[in-house]
């Protein structure tokens, strides 16, 4: 017979507690995990590297946006505006970059990087100004931004004249459709992206004053922290990633299209939220939100190869959505 | 006849493995209020939740008026005859007095229509029959904090309950108002009430309850007559060792001024306020809740938005903002720990860091060994119950939690240190900490400017006292001439 001494049951108890913790903790990863796993059993081209390399890239602007979603949400904001602002960064960029005299805007074609340049600044520019209204202003996030994703639609038509702005030069197009070793561009800026993120996120000064200010703006404010510039960052750095990822679309299909973009603000919340970051702000992981886009994309990917309508598709990422808060409610309760 | 109110026998509860109740007793007597009293973590909270109905006990008895019970939520604790005042108010702001007291429980009339006349005219009965001084179609959002609580006991009171626990409810309220609560507590006894009365402050306990019952680390420790204790026999009580001196002061005051205020008015809730602190000095600016003293301090911090302008050793200068603030040497520790004194979704070390970022790193990289050191300091300093630095401080006490904020001003190497009201909901044994570490900074040359609403503590640890009222200094009073019936009586 074995006698178990309390401090024996106490490890057994903490060995399972820890197993829980981390079922909570990595949750999201292990679903991307096991998802992978049965795909690559029930499909035999689900791991081919061509279908590997067409998720990645088809993740690719998801993520970028959903990475600076992560910033802004971690400040207890919301971005409603960055679908609007791929459209109309798109549209910037593309027309001085395009090799047609009627797109055309003040001559051009411009080299890509003057184009790219220009299309951040705008995105930086639109975000600055929400995270202004929320920050000076003090207007919900949700209606500042709701404000600048109808705005932003609207300057993308006017800057068009409500026309698609075809014909970029290849050079511009590299960004979306180049690769380096193999490896496509979207997908290479998607890396980079995330590794400054991660880097700022878990390393900078700034990192830490994002997570204070989330976690408790008034705490952070006594401790000396300018909690308004940080909120106009947050906006201006999510308005300059949805830039980036309106010019890799745009690059992408070969032109600026002002109906681009419509609707991403959604699937970039979504993954923000199933990669764990609470909408309360102050608590989140961008590795979560990586993992949670990535877990979208291959979702997509193996519905589509399953031969599930695109219909059904919806309907399941929703659940998916609600799942991951559920979890992660339970892991609030002790 | 002599059946107690409310008995609990041998309650115990674990949370995870760890025992946050080993079987503790409690017997309610009607007609008496019978504090409970221990230090943060003793199990008072688990001990009510588990009268409420709010958790489930692993074991023992619990009989109302004799009979054995097993609440399962609070609406059935409140069916059996037991309200609750708590110590965190839920009101709902945008709704009048009256609604927030009949939450619930409107009277309709016959189509199920609110009838808010008849609800109105209850309200206020209740409220005139304690002598509170509210007016039942008020807006919640436009009262005080010490109102809110005024109506919170009203409404708890509301109910006609045989047992009323009311767990710290005196944290806000004012000498005035405590008063008023007392009146009202007296009236409850005289109709053959039961009151459990929860409070740190041991004054209070003293004045107003007929028996004690001492909890201490989820232990039952004794229960007994107040009037066979005193003061310092109930502390070594609920500390569980003997009584060292309650309020440690070792500094002595120099005549260098440190830091001088000049006339600062700020519209209607801070008229020419000028004070003076010194080098070595414990600066106390006694007052009731609302007086003006958080105000004051806020100013002077940089938090009030238009700046304040006042000197430092001599020296004119103009604080825009909580980092000029910091940049001058100030430290301000806030009278609302989890509102603006703590991170809660942080750990111990993001905490202790916060204000002192600048010096733990470069903007591209923050040196995390520096961080962990400098917490690992504070922790050492203040002696800071955590099992580790990465452990969130929602995870710990009040008291440590408390440590948490001093440990964070600590950091940045203050000379200042502005205090509102620090000791508000901390223990005995952690009060005596933050004395020792407030006396030991003013002894080393530091200035401490602290906000009190506790006359004892203020007599303990003053050199000069302020009173404020109503947003303006009625006295200032040194510490050999200072009494209690003078501080009271300025104050109002």
């Amino acid at each position: 017979m074995k006698i178990v001494t309390p401090a024996e049951g106490q490890e057994n108890l903490s060995v399972k507690v820890r197993m829980i913790q981390f079922t909570q903790q990595y949750g999201i990863f292990l679903a991307l995990v096991a998802c992978c796993v049965f795909l690559a059993f029930a499909n035999e081209y689900f791991l081919t590297t061509r279908n590997v390399l067409n998720i990645l890239r088809q993740t690719s602007i998801n993520g970028i946006l959903a990475i600076g979603m992560t910033f802004v949400i971690l400040t207890r904001g919301i971005d409603l505006s960055v679908g609007s602002i791929v459209a109309f960064t798109g549209v910037v960029a593309a027309s001085l970059a395009t090799t047609s005299s009627s797109a055309m805007v003040a001559g051009g074609p411009y080299p890509a990087i003057i184009a790219i340049m220009a299309g951040i600044s705008v995105g930086m520019i639109c975000g600055g100004i929400s995270g202004l209204v929320v920050s000076r202003f003090h207007v919900p996030a949700f209606v500042a931004t709701l404000g600048m994703l109808s705005a932003a639609r609207g300057l993308t038509l006017i800057y068009a004249g409500g026309k698609p702005v075809p014909a970029l030069t290849p050079e511009f197009r590299w960004i979306g459709t180049g690769n380096i070793l193999g490896i496509p561009m979207p997908v290479v800026i998607l890396v980079i992206v995330f590794a400054i993120a991660w880097w700022v996120l878990n390393f900078s000064r700034f990192g830490r004053y994002v997570y204070a200010a989330g976690g408790n703006p008034h705490a952070a404010k006594v401790s000396g922290i300018n909690v308004g510039k940080i909120q106009f960052i947050v906006y201006a750095i999510s308005g300059g990633l949805a830039a980036v990822g309106g010019m890799v679309l745009a690059a992408r299909t070969g032109s600026g299209l002002t109906q681009a973009g419509i609707a991403y603000e959604l699937d970039a919340i979504a993954a923000v939220v199933i990669g764990g970051t609470s909408l309360s702000g102050g608590v989140g992981r961008i590795t979560g939100t990586l993992i949670g886009a990535l877990l979208i994309g291959v979702m997509n990917n193996g519905l589509d190869l399953m031969g599930v309508e695109s219909y059904y598709q919806q309907v399941i990422k929703g659940m998916l959505i609600v799942a991951a808060v559920m979890l992660d409610q339970s892991k609030n309760k002790h | 006849m002599n059946v107690p109110l409310l008995e609990a026998q041998g309650l115990k509860k674990s949370f995870g493995g760890v025992a946050a109740l080993k079987g503790v007793d409690f017997r309610l007597m009607a007609g008496s209020v019978h504090a409970l009293c221990g230090g943060n973590g003793a199990g008072k909270s688990t001990f009510l939740s588990i009268i409420m109905g709010i958790i489930s006990r692993d074991a023992g008895l619990l009989k109302c008026k004799g009979e054995l019970v097993d609440f399962q939520n609070p609406a059935q604790a409140l069916q059996a005859g037991i309200s609750i005042i708590e110590q965190e108010l839920s009101p709902v702001p945008a709704m009048s007095v009256a609604e927030n007291m009949f939450l619930g429980r409107e009277p309709v009339n016959r189509w199920g229509v609110v009838s808010f006349k008849e609800m109105n005219a209850a309200a206020q009965k209740i409220l005139d029959d304690l002598g509170f001084p509210l007016s039942a179609k008020q807006v919640m959002m436009n009262l005080t904090v010490a109102q809110l609580q005024l109506v919170e006991i009203a409404k708890a009171l509301s109910y006609d309950s045989d047992i009323i626990i009311m767990d710290e409810p005196t944290s806000a309220l004012g000498e005035k108002e405590v008063e008023q609560l007392f009146a009202a507590i007296a009236v409850l006894k005289s109709r053959g009430k039961g009151v459990i009365y929860v409070s740190h402050r041991l004054g209070e306990i003293m004045d107003i309850s007929d028996h004690y019952t001492i909890f201490r680390d989820g232990q039952y420790i004794e229960t007994g007559d107040i009037e066979d204790v005193d003061r310092n026999k109930l502390i070594e009580l609920i500390v569980g060792r003997p009584l060292e001196e309650e309020f440690v002061k070792q500094n002595k005051p120099k005549d260098k001024i440190v830091l001088e205020l000049e006339k600062l008015t700020n519209g209607e809730l801070i008229q020419d306020v000028s004070l003076k602190a010194h080098e070595g000095e414990i600066l106390v600016l006694y007052g009731l809740m609302g007086a003006g003293r958080t105000e004051i301090f806020e100013n002077i911090f940089g938090l009030s938005g238009k700046g304040c302008t006042l000197k430092i050793n001599g020296e004119q200068v103009h604080i825009k903002s909580a980092q000029d603030a910091i940049d001058n040497g100030l430290a301000f520790v806030t009278k609302d720990r989890k509102g603006s004194g703590l991170v809660m979704s942080e750990d111990v070390r993001a905490n202790i860091c916060l204000a002192d970022l600048k010096n733990l790193g470069n903007a591209v990289k923050m040196n995390g060994k520096k961080e962990t050191s400098a917490a690992k300091r504070m922790i050492d300093l203040f002696s800071i119950k955590t099992a580790s630095d990465k452990l969130k401080v929602s995870g710990l006490s009040g008291g440590n939690q408390q440590k948490v904020v001093l440990g964070k001003w600590f950091l940045t190497n203050p000379d200042i240190l502005l205090l509102d009201e620090p000791t508000r909901g901390v223990d005995v044994g952690a009060k005596r900490e933050i004395y020792r570490v407030m006396s030991e900074f003013a002894e080393n040359g530091g200035t401490v400017i602290m906000s009190s609403s506790e006359i004892d503590e203020v007599l303990g640890m003053a050199d000069q006292i302020l009173v404020v009222r109503d947003g303006l200094i009625s006295g200032e009073i040194s510490r050999a001439d200072a009494t209690p019936q003078q501080l009271m009586h300025l104050s109002v």
